[in-house]
């Protein structure tokens, strides 16, 4: 339990964020609606939420690598350099000051292994040129770097393997290759887009055993994203889950499970399998509906249309931020409203 | 703890439902957005139409000739006029020409005289001809009231024929035997692709090294060689035949490429498969259940290689191999422009190869049209 | 890798093969052979028959054999430099086409080099700037490119010369270069005859690289890899540099494949239009006169350089895509 609040100085902090997309022929899309996310240092974040629901695009917002038609239009993405805080989300996303954040500061892996690496360089040339990038070492300096990396990562053989291009190698390795890549000017925040969703479950394993263990070493935070709530559970400080483009509840994981606040929230937790005996087992409850497209989601709580306690205000005004217990939040009308006010 | 993947909780929407439509309404209805593929159906029809109505609508027979108007500048055709006494005339006239000495050429030159109407009629009565060669008919779309006075919108050549009524011709033959060597490319490829792609093996292997063996070769030199071996006294017919099974010896293999890969694909398809298992002979199978699911895109290639039949049609004649003198296409009247100080003096020469640019830009949006309808995802 | 160009060597010998076969066709085909179109030429100059000469060519060619006898005879004689002879010029073919090959090669060459300096930033350009005016001009410039025939092209740039400035474009020197060896004077003088033909011949070549260029570098734009590079720090240019474009580019190389047979081809009918001393003239020349050992000789020849250029381009592409090079996929 965090005894006082705040304890570490927050690393990075997005208040309120939202993002949109324009095409040319349609409407625009806001994706993303509300975000609210916190990082420590030597902390991970688990960001959980159904497809779609506009995780992978926040973080892609984090590093300003969003599509060309892709705003910001409103929310704060604060990063601590160290020498204060920079919004993010008002840097041009291909100044200096960004590139400069980008891969030395907050880096980046993702969920395909192979198709995220180059297939026509090797990895070594790939995971030279940010070292000689960001760090200003000459080539061979940074080929010893990335093979010391390459080894840390627990790649069999670092020396050959560097000059290996990704198809030669199996998806662990190659996975284990993008996070060498990424830790390669030492981060302060290391952002995991589904790591493991396209590996088999041994290997899966560890990879997050990997992660942990690099986590202890280099003392970075870590912003981790999955569908995958057994995966929460082993790696994640804290979670934030997500649905349709608003964080619904963040918290301590180990608060979050107990004791879900938001309705989306326990229905998820609710959907997932326990284990026991066949004679006891109950039938899962999944969800009813389906999510509906950020177009027609609703002006109030972006969950009223599936909600099972959804009543009077939730339709059309958005519940706020509501502080459950340290460090824990929810956004829910049920929270601020009386049981009364909610059956009446 | 047991782990469930949270996509999974998400129902699996059901797609809707859309009504049975037949594979070429479906395929029109797509089609109909591409705005430029329909400008050009449009284009590629108003040319075809002129093809078949070219006795028509040419104002005088193409072979027709009158040195007295060599190289007379294009007519045009004008509707409004104000008269000398200030009144305005309305309707559809030319006029004539005047000559000049160029004082610096020494050479005689027509200029358009201003001051003389001839004017134009549409539906004009004119020498019995044959609409396509058989249709009787006496009434041509246009003329001057006077059938001695000089008619040239587009201008005459170097023997005083005019350049409208050749053109007109010409694209009658330019149009045709594009059409007609798709026709034949498209019955070599069928069938050569089609066995490949079927049966597959060692037959499709050696269609597949021949594709590409043609395919790597340079054309122009091919073509000439064959069409230079063409009998010099064969006649127009002979010839006219003669150019298209040149031009589809090489046209077929693109066609081929493209049934042979719909074969092969389709071949593993559930469909054929079961008619395979209900026993269903080879024949029925390709003719019934395959042939059908493609014909769309075979129209597509078939429209996107008619361009390519006429280019070569157009640069074979232009270069003195293809069709001889008597037969008028885009390309034989190219053969004119050929010399640049004649281009000078009659610039209006190189109106065929408008035609072209026009004809094949059309038919390759229309084609490209086409084949987005057939296949939206291809590509 | 080795075995990879071995196993294209392999294939384009027995393409060269077919190709002798095909030429060897195409100087059959017309009626009459070799010899009675030689005396024909003879008699209409007035020149004596001597019938010894005839018996000689006779056996030289093995004409009045089976064809595969004189197929052989005359396959024999290439492989020994002996293309037979032209009976227009009455000289041995090989002393005619070598310049005038030479010739179209350089122009030919000149005119790949020139399409893809074209090509390549345009094609960048307009993938990068997707649906912008700089992209629908190129679009518009290069349907106009594909559309517009060579020979057109040609006649259109002729005439605009002649009537703007007064100049005739045309040739590939000024006469009193034209047999001068090379010099700093009559390189210039090439170039500045050469600018137009190879600029022509590489319109319909441009328009297609940039069309092809645009819609692989789409693609690849796309990739996750891309995102990979961004997250790096690296600046916008470089990332499209280095990675898209280079994978966009592998695809394209091949393309030289068909690219060259198209310019080669287009080669022989602006060098007719622009009165070029390259392979194409003549070889309309010889066919129109049925000199057809010149013809066949010619026909031979430009087939055999784009199966070469087609080679090289093949091995290009694998030494810069490693996944061929080792043979993955
Ligand atoms: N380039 C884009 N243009 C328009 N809309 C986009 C674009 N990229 C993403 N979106 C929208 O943003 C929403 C969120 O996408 P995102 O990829 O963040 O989902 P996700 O939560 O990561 O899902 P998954 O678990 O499948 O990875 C999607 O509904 C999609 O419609
Ligand atoms: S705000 Fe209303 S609709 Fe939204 S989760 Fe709470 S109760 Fe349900
Ligand atoms: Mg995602």
């Amino acid at each position: 339990m965090p005894q006082t609040p705040m304890a570490a100085k927050p690393l990075l902090t997005i208040n309120d964020m939202s993002i949109v997309f324009s095409s040319p022929d349609e409407a625009d899309i806001e994706a993303v609606r509300q975000v609210d996310l916190t990082l420590t240092p030597g902390k991970t974040l688990a960001l959980v939420g159904e497809s779609g629901c506009g995780k992978s695009v926040t973080a892609r917002a984090v590093l300003r690598l969003l599509d060309r038609n892709a705003k910001i239009p409103s929310g704060k993405i604060l990063y601590d350099t160290g020498a204060g805080p920079v919004d993010i989300a008002r840097l041009n996303s291909d100044s200096l000051a960004m590139r400069a954040i980008r891969g030395a500061e907050i880096s980046m892996i993702f969920q395909e292994p192979m198709s995220s690496l180059s297939p026509v360089h090797t990895i070594g040339d790939q995971i030279d040129e940010i070292i000689v990038l960001h760090d200003r070492l000459n080539k061979k300096q940074a080929r010893e770097r990335t093979i010391s990396l390459l080894d840390q990562v627990g790649v069999p053989g670092a020396r050959d393997r560097a000059n290996a291009y990704p198809f030669e190698l199996s998806g662990g390795l190659r996975q284990r290759a993008m996070i060498a890549m990424a830790l390669a000017c030492t981060p302060k925040l290391l952002i995991a887009d589904e790591p493991t969703t396209a590996l088999d479950v041994t290997t899966q394993a560890q990879i997050l055993d990997l992660l942990r263990q690099l986590q202890d070493d280099f003392g970075m935070a870590m912003l981790f994203i999955t569908h995958d709530l057994g995966v929460v559970a082993e790696i994640a400080d804290e979670i934030a889950v997500m649905y349709l483009g608003d964080v619904v509840e963040q918290g301590d994981v180990y608060e979050v499970f107990r004791a879900p606040k938001h309705p989306y929230t326990q229905a998820l937790m609710n959907s997932v399998p326990r284990l026991m005996r066949k004679a006891e087992r109950q039938r899962l409850t999944p969800i009813k509906g389906t999510v509906p497209s950020p177009k027609d989601r609703p002006n109030g709580c972006a969950f009223t249309s599936r909600c099972p306690h959804a009543f009077g205000p939730c339709a059309e005004i958005r519940p706020q931020r509501t502080m459950v217990s340290t460090g824990h939040t929810a956004r829910c009308h049920l929270l601020t409203h009386e049981k009364a006010e909610a059956f009446a | 703890m047991a782990v469930q993947s949270m996509e999974q909780i998400v129902p699996v929407a059901v797609p809707r439902r859309t009504a049975r439509e037949s594979q070429f309404g479906l395929m029109w209805r797509r089609f109909r957005q591409h705005k430029l593929a329909l400008v050009s159906l449009w284009i590629v029809a108003v040319f075809y139409l002129i093809a078949i109505l070219a006795e028509f609508l040419a104002p005088v027979d193409p072979s027709d000739y009158s040195a007295r108007y060599t190289y007379a500048p294009p007519q045009g055709l004008n509707f409004v006029a104000q008269n000398e006494d200030g009144s305005w005339h309305f309707g559809p006239y030319v006029y004539a020409y005047k000559t000049e000495i160029d004082p610096v050429a020494l050479r005689r030159t027509f200029v358009l005289d201003e001051t003389k109407r001839l004017p134009v009629h549409f539906f004009t009565e004119s020498e019995p001809y044959r609409l396509a060669g058989f249709i009787p008919m006496s009434i041509k779309f246009m003329g001057v009231e006077n059938p001695r006075d000089p008619f040239y919108i587009l201008g005459a050549d170097r023997l005083g024929r005019d350049l409208l009524s050749r053109l007109i011709h010409g694209t009658r033959i330019s149009l045709s035997i594009g059409l007609a060597g798709v026709t034949l490319s498209l019955f070599f490829g069928v069938v050569i692709g089609g066995f490949a792609g079927f049966y597959g093996g060692w037959f499709d292997g050696a269609v597949m090294r021949t594709v590409e063996f043609i395919r790597s070769m340079p054309t122009i030199p091919l073509w000439l060689g064959l069409a230079a071996a063409m009998p010099k006294d064969w006649s127009a017919l002979q010839t006219y035949f003669a150019i298209t099974i040149i031009l589809s010896l090489i046209g077929w293999t693109e066609l081929a490429r493209v049934v042979r890969g719909r074969f092969l694909s389709l071949r593993t398809e559930d469909f054929v498969t079961a008619a395979q298992l209900d026993g269903a002979s080879d024949w029925r199978i390709v003719t019934r259940h395959m042939v059908p699911s493609f014909t769309s895109h075979i129209i597509a290639a078939a429209t996107l290689a008619i361009p390519g039949m006429i280019l070569a049609e157009t640069a074979l004649s232009f270069l003195g191999l293809g069709l001889q003198a008597p037969i008028v296409s885009w390309g034989t009247l190219l053969q004119d422009a050929q010399n640049i100080r004649t281009l000078a003096t009659a610039p209006w020469l190189l109106a065929p190869g408008l035609c072209v640019v026009v004809v094949i830009l059309a038919l390759n949006f229309f084609g490209d049209g086409l084949r987005d309808a057939a296949d939206p995802h291809g590509r | 890798m080795v075995q990879f160009i071995i196993r294209r060597l392999i294939a384009m010998l027995l393409t060269l093969f077919a190709i002798s076969f095909v030429a060897f066709a195409i100087i059959q085909l017309p009626p009459g052979d070799y010899l009675t179109s030689y005396i024909a030429s003879l008699a209409a100059t007035g020149d004596q028959v001597d019938p010894r000469v005839i018996e000689n060519l006779r056996a030289q060619y093995g004409l009045g054999e089976p064809y595969l006898v004189q197929y052989w005879k005359w396959l024999a004689g290439i492989l020994q430099g002996n293309f037979g002879s032209s009976f227009e010029w009455k000289r041995p073919v090989t002393e005619l086409i070598w310049g005038r090959l030479g010739n179209s090669i350089l122009v030919e060459g000149l005119a790949v080099i020139v399409m893809w300096f074209i090509a390549l930033p345009i094609g960048i350009y307009a993938a990068v700037r997707k649906y912008s005016l700089g992209d629908y001009l190129a679009t518009v410039a290069g349907f106009i490119g594909l559309a517009v025939p060579n020979f057109l092209f040609a006649l259109i740039l002729m005439y605009l010369a002649y009537t703007w400035f007064g100049t005739t474009l045309g040739g590939l020197f000024s006469p009193e270069f034209e047999t001068a060896r090379w010099s700093l004077p009559r390189i210039w003088d090439f170039f500045a005859h050469a600018w137009a033909p190879v600029l022509v011949l590489a319109t319909g070549g441009t328009a297609e690289l940039i069309r092809i260029l645009r819609a692989n570098l789409l693609d690849e734009l796309k990739k996750p890899y891309v995102v990979t590079a961004r997250a790096k720090g690296l600046p916008e240019w470089k990332v499209i540099l280095k990675y898209p474009v280079r994978l966009a580019l592998n695809p394209l190389i091949s393309t030289i494949g068909w690219l060259l047979p198209a310019l080669v081809s287009g080669s022989v009918i602006v060098s007719v239009v622009m009165n070029l001393p390259t392979a194409g003239p003549m070889l309309l020349r010889s066919l129109t006169t049925q000199d057809m050992y010149l013809a066949g000789a010619i026909i031979l020849l430009l087939s055999v350089l784009t199966v070469i250029g087609t080679l090289i381009s093949d091995i290009l592409l694998a030494l810069i895509d490693p996944r061929i090079r080792y043979g993955a996929k």
